[in-house]
């Protein structure tokens, strides 16, 4: 028998997995349909519900950061970690390549969030 | 080199032969639309932290009738998620306990799907209470 057993990293991206799954199952479509079609289109919502002062404030308060951060890096982490492991399901034998690949665009887009969040200030 | 070339069944299009398998790809394949969703809100972000002049750009090309229909196939693809996500949830977390009686399938989709409905609604009140 092994003197430790080699502890599996399954549940970290797991975890992110289900965490952004949630998330974007609660507030996924709502977002959309405010910032992709709502606000360009000008329906419903005030013509400068996203105008530059009002989204840096946003982005310079601590819940707007928090808010902004776990949107963006959660969906990421829950499409990278699906994407993964349909790969096997359309007939390509994912190995370590395409995991370094997958994870590794989630964590890149979360680095460039926190590093875009800690640019724009407090 | 190995002489034999023993006999692989193909497996092309094996998931368009059942429908509960086209279904499950159907809603596996709403991460696409997840993760190209979260690269435009990643761009609009950097875009916000470059200044205003880069935002307004940000927020001017969001209104080109290509960025629009996507939105659009991207808002029925994640409503779907959401969809999917409630209706498998009874199988993927543990089974819950009321009163010594498993909590039905249908409960957990049902009171699944009442709190995505009750977190937009928040949201699209939260959004238009602070906006206006």
């Amino acid at each position: 028998m092994k003197p430790t057993l080699k502890r599996s990293n399954a549940p970290i991206f797991w975890a992110l997995f289900g965490a952004g799954g949630m998330l974007s199952a609660l507030l996924g479509p709502m977002l959309v349909f405010i910032t992709g079609i709502a606000v360009p289109l000008g329906l419903l919502l005030p013509p400068d519900t996203m105008s530059y002062p009002r989204m840096l404030a946003f982005a310079q308060n601590w819940i707007g950061k928090g808010f902004v951060f776990a949107v963006i890096a959660l969906f990421l982490w829950h499409a990278a970690h699906r994407i993964f492991h349909s790969l096997h399901d359309v007939g390509i034998h994912a190995g370590t390549g395409a995991k370094l690949l997958c994870y590794g665009l989630a964590m890149l887009g979360t680095v460039v969030a926190a590093y875009a969040l800690l640019t724009i200030g407090f | 080199m190995n002489k034999r070339r023993p006999y692989v069944r193909s497996m092309d299009g094996w998931w368009r032969k059942n429908p509960y398998f086209v279904e499950y790809m159907i809603h596996e394949g709403t991460a696409l639309f997840v993760a190209a969703y979260a690269a435009i809100l990643l761009t609009g972000l950097v875009r916000l932290s470059q200044g205003e002049a880069a935002w307004t750009a940000w927020l001017t090309a969001l209104k080109n009738p290509w960025y629009i229909g996507f939105h659009l196939l991207a808002l029925v693809a994640i409503a779907y998620h959401t969809y999917t996500w409630f209706k498998i949830m009874p199988r993927t977390m543990p089974p819950v306990v009321v009163g010594g009686q498993r909590l039905s399938a249908w409960a957990i989709t049902g009171s699944g799907l009442a709190v995505a409905a009750a977190a937009s609604l928040g949201l699209l009140a939260l959004v238009w209470g602070m906006a206006r």
